[in-house]
């Protein structure tokens, strides 16, 4: 019907009768009705903006965050995370033990526990899962996760054969064993991601091989999942929808009837689409918005902390920025606080470590802080008094207009603070990432999201052979430290103690200028509850519920 | 005429061989592969993933062998979304973009053709400047900015149509369709006024006037003819340029098209895509811009005489 | 810019030279007073970006992050951005680029097309069906990728963005200048001048490229806003300006970014680009009546 409706418009343009487009125009308007968030608060669909079109939904495949909001709806590993308190709770696992030396997981499935196709599940299904996720060809990016495992990362690099090496077991249908090479505190986090998910072995197997990745077992018509929701239908660049699994264990708590994920690369397209009532949440919010809602409707507008550090990645291997005193005078002088305040509507909080404050109870060392006189000094006394002699550097990006805003102010900062000539190169995304990775930059915008709730994953990126790096910065000491001594420490305090001794170390060469901890930025409608604000921006949406207020469907 | 065209057709074959082989080699070239992120990969995986599409044999050897598949129809998967092959991306995105496309064209050529012919009767009068003034809006505002303004008024504030989608609300195809043919009516209006002024200087208009045809018959059957000949050689390109270009309109509101996925595929060095949308493309690039060229003709009256004995 | 002024001192110095198409087409520009009253508009505005590094009210990399976005005022005419720049200063500043960006892509644009369009069109058979694949070749590339290759094998470097341009808009041209080319090849005066054994190149010159500036002109005035606004893309590819200096397509598109928060971030550098547009638009209509040989017979 609609498909004519253009050209029935331009005739009328044609015609000049252009108050008739206009009631043709307005009819429409009636005929719209309903927004999509009041259809759905009356039949408990969740309008969801979920950032970016899937590659897929195999759990052991998968990479982003799109895929991860879907997948933690589809599938459910043996624990997982309180979506308020992030503590770990039963799963498909009823309960588990630990064994003294913190080495050796227990885990029990529980009874009711079954596939979307009414099979049960059961131990072997987790360690015929494990067993594929650690399959080389089938190139699962997150595999490392499974590291901590005795034996996983050898058995993965076809160092030994045999998996009846690999600290995975299943005991009995009901129990499921797990050996770490060392006591990983953070173990029953990673169990958690989708990586560690259970797949559905004859589904697996019925569309192709094992360690064949995106065959057809994942299209709507095939997939078998044992989470609170199946996949329902998927419609490229436009939406994916699940619906509420009947066969889930605890369907009974589930409140939504469905949820369909919209991939929007756009953030104003996406807060246009919320206040037209077409979203109830969305993934992003416009920087340059957040002043309007924080004066108009701030009970829209959920705004927390968020595991992650904003950062510039500084080029250690070139001739002038290999002196330390340089990198420390460029991070000193960078006033962040006002940086926060002005251009990024203060949005963020300053950033003097690259491990975020408050990862279980760790606190960053405090080795240096806003300092433009020091900076100066140490400059100088690298040889650069007042910038003198410099020969300047260049601050490279990806297009976006947040980093644009970032490397304006901070460029201008440099500039007046210590006197030396500084560029800006915006870049598309894979071009930046292949000059970051070849080394062929000075300063490099970079950000670094925590894997789990963990000092460690903020910590192990920065040894001399991580693919995260990319500063050129080595350092012994430090890989000891973080490889060796803080896995084997005899308590928790120890280990954090080692992690801080670990990165003063590392703020002492500078190798890289953290800047902002990350905040997580959502609009949610209020009928939306459950979608909790917590560190690690983790939703369950087996927790979400729509409840219409008497307040219209439109947040505006 | 009908062997000037088989003879352009078979001239496309070389053309898009080449446009292929460019593409496949160049593509190749551009810094960042498809696997290069944020959080890299482990080497181990990397290897893996390069074997699995062909990555570790030589370039020639891969050439040889997506050729060989691309004969048989098929473009393999696409390296960004693998759980698809290239030709049913291209067949789910084009429907939508050519839909897109047609409206957008629609809405150009007559907004532009009736402002441009409208202006042309009274040149440098009020009747030329006015509809020529508004017609030139279109190129005033980028898609960029006109987009995001229609969304605003007609979505946000006077709430009557859909401001995303494509078919999934009544009316959502009105704001994308005016956007994207906005630019294309200034065009069209500028090449008609232009075109017309051109032919109603010509010995046959003035013959026809001096037969003292009466003014809207000289327009309308003499004039028209010769004087919408350049529009109708911008078609051709403008048609295939609303296809891979309506990448921006379709960001804007979300529509699931062609455009995005080809620009796109550039960004994510998405091989396999870059070189289907490519071809895909250049096909119809190669045909509209035959098919524009077969109507120049035929709207020519001098051209299509001599085209009667055959190309030269 | 120096091109723009090339072509209009061209069109003097032929005057003086008594060639009788370019003196006429020059009288009857100055009779046509929209035309002119453009050309002393761009002149005008030329002139003043040229003065812009005197003129300006402020640095255009000046911040002010404590004022940050403010409306227009007395201190800032057109209001600041969010770093508290002028926007006055800058879009001053951002004209300079967008202009000579502007005349100059599109010049090269025009050389190139106008003389490859010729040549397939006025000699025809098997050159022209080369030439003209080639185009359609040409056209099928994947542009994204064009560019970043052409960055990587020539760095990024102004003159790279005016080539890169040049490169794309070209395309357009040759068509329309080979479609026209091709019906005045057939005119009987153009037959005359074959039959009186006139060289190609004369012929060319004197009587085929003349015909074709009506809808050359036409498209070249359009193609100088296009141009612009694609300065603006593909300096988020990385190639042309980057910040802290800026171009009219720039502002403008970060303009519609926050088009909601800060109106005249986007309304200013979109009105220079308008009033831009709209003389280069009456101009290029002025000269295409000029120029029109036919016309000149009366």
């Amino acid at each position: 019907m609609c498909c004519a409706l253009p050209v029935v418009a331009c005739v009328q343009m044609e015609s000049k009768t252009i108050l008739s487009l206009f009631l043709s125009v307005s009819l429409l308007g009636c005929i719209k009705g309903e927004t999509n968030v009041e259809q759905g608060n009356r039949e408990g669909v969740l309008h969801f903006g979920n950032y970016g079109e899937p590659q897929g939904v195999d759990p052991h495949v998968a990479t982003g965050v799109p895929e991860h909001h879907i997948i933690g709806a589809l599938f459910e590993g043996l624990v997982q995370k309180n979506p308020n308190s992030l503590a770990i709770e039963p799963a498909v696992a009823e309960r588990w033990t630990v064994s003294d030396d913190g080495r050796v997981y227990t885990f029990t499935i529980r009874n009711n526990a079954v596939w979307s196709n009414g099979d049960k599940v059961t131990a072997a299904d987790f360690e015929w899962s494990w067993w594929r996720a650690l399959q080389p060809a089938l190139a699962s990016s997150y595999v490392f996760m499974y590291f901590p495992i005795k034996n996983a990362e050898a058995y993965f690099n076809q160092q030994l054969t045999d998996f009846a090496d690999v600290g995975i077991k299943a005991i009995d249908e009901k129990t499921f064993r797990v050996e770490l090479d060392a006591p990983a505190p953070y173990f029953l986090q990673l169990l958690d991601h989708y990586a560690l998910f259970p797949v559905h072995r004859l589904t697996v197997e019925k569309f192709g091989e094992p360690d064949e990745s995106y065959t057809r077992w994942t299209r709507p018509e095939n997939i078998v999942s044992n989470g609170p929701f199946l996949l329902d239908e998927w419609r490229l660049f436009k939406y994916l929808s699940v619906k509420k699994n009947p066969n889930y264990w605890d369907a009974s708590k589930v409140k939504l009837n469905a949820i369909r994920f919209y991939p929007i690369d756009k953030q104003t397209t996406e807060e246009r689409m919320f206040r037209a009532g077409q979203l109830h949440r969305t993934e992003e919010v416009p920087i340059d918005r957040i002043p309007w809602y924080r004066e108009n409707r701030p009970e829209l507008l959920k705004i927390a902390p968020y595991i992650g550090t904003y950062l510039y990645r500084i080029n250690t291997g070139k001739p002038h920025l290999a002196d330390v005193r340089v990198r420390q005078a460029l991070s000193m002088s960078v006033d962040r606080r006002r940086l926060i305040d002005t251009v990024l509507n203060g949005l963020f909080t300053p950033a003097f470590s690259v491990v975020p404050p408050g990862l279980l109870g760790y606190e960053p060392p405090d080795v240096f802080t806003y300092d433009p006189d020091k900076a100066r000094q140490l400059l100088s006394d690298a040889g650069y008094p007042g910038g003198k002699g410099y020969p300047g550097l260049e601050i490279q990006y990806n297009t976006h207009e947040q980093h644009r805003k970032i490397a304006i102010a901070i460029q201008q900062m440099w500039r007046e603070e210590l006197g030396i000539n500084v560029r800006l190169q915006n870049k598309d995304w894979k071009v930046y990432l292949d000059d970051e990775t070849t080394g062929n930059f000075d300063a490099s915008r970079g950000g670094w999201i925590g894997d789990y709730v963990d000092p460690n994953t903020f910590m192990d990126i920065w040894t001399a052979a991580s693919g995260v790096n990319r500063t050129g910065f080595s350092n012994e000491e430090f890989d000891r430290l973080v490889l060796q001594q803080a896995p084997n420490a005899k308590d928790h305090d120890t280990r954090l103690q080692i992690f801080q001794e670990a990165e003063r170390l590392f703020l002492e060469h500078m190798p890289v200028v953290p800047l902002y901890t990350y905040s997580s930025k959502h609009l949610a409608h209020p009928s939306v509850k459950g979608l909790y604000s917590n560190y690690m921006d983790y939703y369950n949406f087996r927790y979400v519920s729509l409840v219409p207020d008497s307040t219209s469907g439109k947040p505006n | 005429m009908l062997r000037f065209i088989v003879f352009r057709l078979l001239q496309a074959i070389p053309v898009l061989f080449v446009v292929i082989s460019a593409t496949f080699f160049l593509v190749r070239q551009a810094p960042g592969g498809p696997f290069d992120a944020e959080k890299p990969v482990i080497p181990a995986v990397k290897r893996a993933l390069e074997a699995k599409y062909n990555l570790d044999q030589s370039l020639f050897q891969q050439y040889l062998s997506y050729m060989g598949d691309l004969v048989q129809g098929d473009m393999g998967p696409s390296f960004k979304y693998p759980g698809w092959a290239v030709q049913d991306l291209i067949a789910s995105g084009f429907p939508v973009t050519a839909e897109l496309g047609i409206y957008a064209l629609l809405i150009a050529l007559l907004v532009g053709t009736s402002a441009g012919v409208f202006a042309s009767l009274k040149p440098n009068t009020r009747q030329d400047y006015i509809p020529m003034s508004v017609a030139m809006i279109g190129i005033c505002m980028p898609t960029f900015l006109l987009g995001p303004l229609l969304v605003l008024v007609f979505g946000i504030w006077l709430e009557w149509l859909p401001i995303s989608g494509w078919g999934d609300l009544p009316g959502d195809k009105i704001l994308p369709s005016i956007t994207l043919g906005a630019a294309y009516a200034a065009y069209i209006a500028r090449l008609s006024r232009g075109g017309m002024l051109e032919v109603m200087s010509q010995d046959y208009i003035r013959t026809a006037r001096a037969k003292g045809l009466p003014e809207h018959v000289v327009v309308l059957k003499h004039a028209l003819r010769g004087g919408l000949v350049p529009v109708v050689a911008y078609l051709g390109p403008a048609f295939a340029g609303l296809l891979s270009g309506s990448f921006v309109v379709e960001t804007i509101f979300q529509i699931p098209g062609l455009g995005r996925f080809y620009v796109q595929a550039a960004f994510n060095r998405d091989y396999t895509m870059i070189l289907g949308t490519t071809i895909f493309l250049s096909t119809l690039i190669v045909l509209f811009n035959l098919l524009s060229d077969v109507i120049a003709t035929w709207m020519n009256p001098r051209l299509r005489d001599s085209l009667r004995g055959g190309p030269q | 810019m120096s091109e723009a002024l090339d072509v209009n001192a061209d069109v003097i110095a032929n005057e003086e030279h008594g060639i009788s198409l370019w003196a006429d087409a020059w009288r009857r520009l100055k009779s046509n007073r929209l035309a002119l009253g453009s050309l002393v508009f761009l002149l005008s505005l030329i002139v003043l970006c040229l003065l812009t590094p005197w003129l300006a009210p402020y640095g255009y990399e000046q911040q002010n992050l404590e004022l940050g976005a403010t409306p227009p005022s007395l201190a800032h005419w057109m209001g600041t951005d969010v770093f508290g720049r002028d926007l006055l200063t800058r879009l001053l500043y951002g004209g300079r680029v967008s202009l000579m960006v502007g005349f100059i892509a599109t010049a090269v644009a025009l050389f190139i097309g106008v003389l490859w369009g010729t040549v397939a069109g006025y000699l025809g058979g098997r050159v022209d069906t080369l030439m003209m694949r080639l185009v359609d070749i040409l056209y099928a590339l994947p542009f994204i990728i064009f560019i970043i290759l052409l960055m990587v094998v020539f760095g990024r470097s102004v003159l790279l963005l005016f080539m890169a341009i040049g490169a794309v808009e070209w395309l357009t041209m040759a068509r329309i200048v080979r479609g026209q080319v091709q019906g005045i090849r057939q005119q009987e005066y153009i037959e005359a001048a074959i039959a009186m054994g006139l060289p190609v190149w004369r012929i060319i010159w004197r009587h085929v490229v003349p015909n074709t500036m009506g809808p050359v002109i036409v498209y070249a005035t359009l193609t100088i806003p296009q141009v612009m606004l694609l300065e603006a893309f593909l300096s988020f590819l990385g190639l042309g300006i980057q910040p802290p200096q800026s171009s009219w397509g720039l502002l403008i598109s970060y303009g519609a970014e926050s088009m909601e928060e800060y109106p005249w971030l986007l309304v200013f550098p979109g009105l220079a680009l308008a009033s831009t547009l709209f003389a280069l638009n009456f101009l290029g209509d002025g000269l295409r009546d000029a120029l029109d040989p036919r016309a000149s017979k009366d």
